[in-house]
């Protein structure tokens, strides 16, 4: 997967450059936004309850017995908006809508729709990448936002109802903002900024490069979603890393 | 339909010393030929010869290994001159983009160039879908369409153009006989009124001496022959009269049991 790395930055530079165009491609930016939406709000949502859930499960068993119940809510906070909002939603929009990508757009280049676009000198990194690159770029985050607002819901209510945790709600939310800081939330949006553009570039690469038929665009499909998690957890590593000092 | 024209003369094409390999299978070995102004140039020859992909080498959808093509004497490598001639290409399967409806492809080149308002736009879609024999089908899904519709959707989203350059790859297939009558006629049609230049691939040779000022017939990557219809009707090489006359002559009491 590594060897397409230098193709793959080259679709971005490309990317990049066609940005001056994107007002003219906004509608169907706004298309490919309202679509992602529509694809995983529902299953962000269920998906980031259970998290927030079972993290304050796991840990709180453990801290109430040791009598530190009250810092449920900060640690709990903290592991949503840092790590586990950002990673987790880019995992499930990389399988829901990386794959989308590259299915469209294999699928798209196997039945010779790239071919007939370029001869009417429609570029298709401005016509086909772009909007989506742009689109994922905005979803994403935002998407992060709501799973961690969602996590930490869900997270208080495990710590209220569970008998074994049992902390209420306005002392696990008085723990969280005591704990979370705007910087918490800031370092998981800028993670999840970089995991969007990995999956859309990704994924629309892999789309592009898609040779055959039907068989080819499975195979597309696979690599685009298997190489962008791959991606992002390596990547999840090194953002730590460098957020950290901040 | 008229002028969005940034120019509207229609231009000469030159093959030279064309090779292409796929894989280290040669396809294309070695073609030369010229297609003067506003002629109608058919290319002919068996399946699996290399014509789709000589199409696609002059409208620059493949990279020569070797050799050039000119445009008005001007190597469509050279940056920029790809763009100063409007072409067109109907491929063989239609190639509409199947997220659209068929208006929006049809429309797709003037919608996308901003060459004009969308009012004016829906009536050219309309125009042209009419000249089509498809009148009134924007609305459809190209998945709804039969083969031989797509191909017509294909060839009006080719006219909206108004190229100085069209090429057709093998406009009939796959349409029935009063319908490929009808496109033989457009071809001819668009060829007056714009002066156009056209290059044909079919294996259709009631199309090929119906529309054709010149003739090339061209197997396993090399051109065979190349001349008016007559000619190459009246031509003595085995290979050529074979091709051109074949006929049905199955032998029908072997198949009864
Ligand atoms: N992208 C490609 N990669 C590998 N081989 C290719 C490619 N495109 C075409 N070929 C090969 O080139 C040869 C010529 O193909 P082409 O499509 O030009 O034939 P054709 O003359 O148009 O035939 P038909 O009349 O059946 O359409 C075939 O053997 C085909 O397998
Ligand atoms: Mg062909």
């Amino acid at each position: 997967m590594f060897q397409n790395i230098g193709e793959m930055l080259l679709l971005f530079w490309r990317t990049i450059q066609a940005l001056p165009f994107a007002w003219r491609q906004r509608q169907k930016t706004l298309d490919q936004l309202f679509e992602i939406g529509n694809a995983s709000l529902l299953m962000a949502c269920i998906l980031s309850l259970f998290i927030g859930g079972v993290l304050a499960l796991q840990a709180g068993s453990v801290l109430v017995q040791r009598g530190l119940g009250n810092v449920i809510g900060g640690m709990v906070g903290v592991s949503m908006a840092k790590e586990l909002g950002p990673v987790m939603m880019s995992i499930l929009i990389a399988g829901r809508i990386g794959s989308s990508m590259a299915a469209e757009i294999g699928s798209m280049r196997a039945y010779q729709e790239i071919d007939a676009l370029r001869t009417m000198n429609i570029n298709p990194i401005h016509y086909l990448v772009l909007p989506r690159l742009l689109a994922i770029a905005v979803a994403l985050p935002l998407l992060v936002i709501f799973s961690v607002m969602v996590g930490w819901f869900g997270g208080a209510l495990v710590s209220a109802y569970n008998q074994m945790i049992g902390i209420s709600f306005e002392a696990y939310f008085n723990n969280l903002r005591q704990v979370v800081d705007v910087g918490d939330v800031a370092n998981g949006l800028i993670k999840s900024f970089v995991f969007a553009l990995v999956i859309g570039v990704v994924s629309c690469h892999q789309g592009l490069q898609t040779i055959g038929g039907p068989r080819g665009i499975g195979r597309s499909v696979t690599k685009a979603v298997v190489n962008s998690i791959v991606l992002i957890l390596i990547l999840d590593y090194f953002l730590t890393r460098i957020l950290i000092n901040f | 339909m008229s002028d969005h024209s940034k120019n509207s003369h229609s231009v000469s094409v030159q093959v030279h010393g064309l090779r292409k390999s796929f894989d280290g299978v040669p396809v294309l070995r070695g073609l030369d030929f010229e297609v003067h102004r506003s002629e109608v140039f058919v290319i002919m020859g068996p399946s699996g010869s290399g014509k789709s992909v000589l199409l696609k080498h002059i409208i620059g959808l493949e990279i020569p290994d070797q050799g050039e093509i000119l445009i008005d004497g001007e190597s469509i490598q050279k940056p920029g001159v790809m763009d100063k001639v409007r072409m067109a290409m109907v491929f063989q399967s239609g190639a509409l983009l199947n997220s659209l409806t068929v208006g929006e492809n049809v429309g797709l080149y003037l919608t996308e160039h901003r060459l004009r308002p969308p009012e004016d736009i829906a009536r050219v879609v309309a125009e042209s879908l009419e000249v089509v024999g498809l009148k009134g089908l924007e609305n459809r899904s190209p998945s709804e369409l039969s083969g031989g519709m797509k191909k017509r959707v294909a060839l009006a989203r080719a006219l909206v153009i108004e190229p100085q350059l069209i090429l057709y790859d093998e406009p009939t297939s796959e349409l029935d006989p009063l319908m490929a009558v009808t496109i033989a006629e457009e071809i001819l049609n668009l060829k007056r009124r714009t002066q156009v230049t056209s290059i044909v691939v079919s294996h259709d040779r009631d199309l090929a001496f119906g529309v054709a000022d010149r003739i090339a017939i061209i197997n396993e990557g090399k051109i065979l022959f190349i001349g008016t219809p007559n000619e190459v009707k009246n031509h003595s090489d085995p290979l050529i009269k074979k091709f051109i006359h074949a006929e049905l002559t199955l032998d029908r009491t072997r198949t009864t049991p």
